[in-house]
């Protein structure tokens, strides 16, 4: 299913909040197509290393090569063109407020591209159902909608400028068992249909054991484990026996443990 | 009443407490009060088998005892039940020490106070250089500003404020012309109230009141917008989607305060005035006519130009640090009340040093 090619490279990443280090040496690529995890326990520093990937904040030292360019000696005008070719789900959604449904996933297009009203709202109502949402969600406000909603809607905007690459930070988390089954699904039906590049942050173990190819394990700040589920549980590293060698996912996923 | 939780039989060589009743969250205290007559200079025996109800309450007040009573002398436990000793089990293991206080001295906290005055100084000037910026790039390409948003801040934050400012400025030209007539009276300089009221609103108090007011009422209300999008994380979407937070959310606010405040000072001026004219009347007789005669001959241009002035000054000092305290807010709802406050207090605070300034400027000048 891979390609081969490398979307995303880390080497050496270094960041540090005061005299807190978070990250110290992290190193991990991402492969074009592949849906790759990101795990690791809370303050492991999962978010600042995908906020480090998208430009929200800079690392303190190493280098973080995304779709071929260097983020360290990226111009303005070549990270605006970067944005527009990525896009991001945010763990609450953070849909625009003041917005509708529609509006937000309608404001990339309308700021970026001379594309008519009518093929705009065209576009809307395809990535509307494309995340499986009714029609008339579109009308709504984001205070209106449900956790689940909101992911959704979130995720319809995430698509909106055609991303081949999507971040989604703890895209299952607070939603129920069997709509967090169906987020799942619905990542893997538009990785193949659209043919991108997922990146996510997530606890999920079923997401972990169902749809991410390769993953990355942070903690003691670096990267202790990386790729595919059968290496990654070869690790001997305390967090790696915590999380998955532990007495409930020996039970739960006794079939994908053997 | 006590026989319910716990009994104490002494003799010669121990003592025997038996646990009974209810060791939970409603019975702790009392059980507690007993627990402490226990005397402890014979061995204890301990018989737990009693108890009919344990919850971690119980437990927790068990553990502590048990550890005192084990500090002084021999304790024997009898009679507890399995599921009863894995409770205890659960909570000794993740008992956490004690967690650690944290004391700051004075020192400290002064030093720590001042480095963060620094460090606001230091955080603002990046602001103000990241606006500039953005500004100029603005300037030269004038289709990126965003009309829109202009429009529908100068709605809420200029027409919307008109009544309020209306108000207030025509109180205190009534204020300042009944203050100013018993003085006044007394020389017998009664038209002079026309001057006295004329030159100190138009110049000083029409374009301090409508700051004042709007420092209130918009310059939080930026800092709670911005600072509430920072929370839900919309600015880092933007951020994401390449939208400038600047050019998106900080700009129009700037131009929309620029453009109102100056015709908001201009209403100001009209109704200090006009509440000084009805206080003329009132007190000293001045009728209306000869109000506005007196105001053609004393009230130059130049007080009015003057005080104008101020008004985009003031309007930009409001507007950035509205905007500059709602991107500090971190991402809890406490800083966003902190950060609104201090919004509102910094701004107060820098719209009379920018009046005085500009006072000391017009003094030197002679004008």
């Amino acid at each position: 299913m891979n390609s081969g090619k490398i979307v995303i490279e880390a080497k050496g990443i270094v960041t540090r909040f005061g005299e807190r280090t978070v990250h110290d040496g992290v190193s991990l690529h991402i492969e074009e197509n592949e849906i790759y995890g990101i795990l690791g326990e809370s303050g492991s520093g999962k978010s600042v290393l995908m906020k480090e990937m998208i430009m929200l904040l800079e690392p303190n030292a190493g280098e973080m090569m995304v779709l071929g360019r260097d983020l360290g000696s990226i111009s303005y005008k070549e990270a605006q063109q970067l944005r527009r070719e990525w896009g991001v789900l945010f763990q609450f959604g953070a849909l625009y407020s003041s917005m509708t449904i529609a509006e937000n996933i309608e404001v990339q297009l309308k700021e970026y591209t001379n594309i008519s009203k009518e093929m705009r709202d065209k576009l809307v109502r395809s990535k509307i159902a494309l995340v499986g949402l009714d029609a008339h969600v579109g009308g709504l406000y984001p205070s209106e909608l449900s956790g689940g909603m909101i992911k959704r809607a979130a995720l319809a905007r995430a698509l909106a400028m055609e991303p081949k690459l999507l971040f989604l930070d703890e895209p299952t988390s607070g939603l129920d068992p069997v709509g967090a089954r169906n987020f799942d699904a619905l990542i893997v039906e538009l990785r193949k249909m659209l043919g991108i590049t997922v990146v996510m942050i997530t606890h999920d173990l079923d997401s972990i054991f169902s749809i991410v190819d390769r993953m990355a394990i942070l903690a003691d700040k670096r990267v202790v484990a990386e790729g595919p589920l059968e290496n990654v549980l070869q690790s001997q590293h305390p967090f790696v026996e915590a999380f998955f060698k532990n007495d409930y996912t020996k039970e739960k996923y006794h079939g994908y443990l053997q | 009443m006590n026989r319910e939780y716990l009994s104490i039989r002494e003799n010669q060589q121990q003592t025997v407490l038996e646990a009974s009743g209810e060791w939970t969250l409603a019975s702790v205290q009392k059980i507690e009060k007993l627990l402490r007559c226990v005397p402890v200079h014979k061995k204890i025996i301990w018989d737990l088998s009693g108890v009919e109800d344990f919850d971690s309450a119980g437990v927790l007040l068990f553990i502590e005892y048990f550890e005192r009573f084990k500090k002084r002398t021999d304790v024997e436990l009898t009679g507890y039940t399995q599921s009863q000793k894995e409770m205890y089990d659960l909570l000794t293991e993740h008992m956490v020490e004690s967690v650690p206080l944290r004391k700051t001295g004075f020192l400290e906290e002064l030093g720590e106070s001042t480095m963060e005055v620094v460090r606001d100084v230091k955080d603002f000037i990046t602001f103000l250089g990241h606006l500039f910026s953005t500004l100029f790039n603005t300037i030269f390409n004038p289709k990126n500003i965003r009309l829109k948003e202009m429009v529908y801040h100068i709605h809420h934050s200029g027409f919307n404020a008109l009544m309020i400012i209306g108000l207030t400025s025509f109180l205190v030209g009534m204020v300042i012309a009944y203050q100013g007539a018993v003085q006044l009276a007394k020389f017998g300089a009664d038209i002079f109230i026309v001057d006295t009221v004329g030159i100190s609103i138009v110049r000083e108090l029409g374009p301090m009141i409508t700051a004042i007011v709007i420092a209130g009422r918009s310059g939080s209300a930026y800092t709670a917008e911005i600072g509430a999008m920072k929370i839900t994380e919309e600015i880092a979407a933007m951020r994401t989607m390449g939208f400038d937070p600047y050019s998106f959310l900080v700009l129009p606010r700037i131009f929309a305060l620029m453009i109102s405040l100056p015709l908001l000072i201009f209403f100001s001026d009209m109704m200090g005035i006009f509440g000084g004219m009805v206080a003329s009347q009132m007190q000293l007789n001045i009728s209306m006519a000869q109000f506005v005669d007196r105001l053609y001959e004393v009230l130059e241009l130049k007080h009015y130009v003057l005080g104008m002035i101020k008004g985009p000054v003031f309007a930009f000092v409001i507007a950035a640090v509205g905007c500059f305290r709602g991107f500090q807010v971190s991402d809890n709802t406490e800083s966003l009340g902190l950060h609104t406050t201090a919004s509102v207090v910094n701004s107060i605070f820098l719209v009379i040093a920018f009046d005085a300034l500009f006072s000391v400027i017009y003094t030197e000048l002679n004008l």
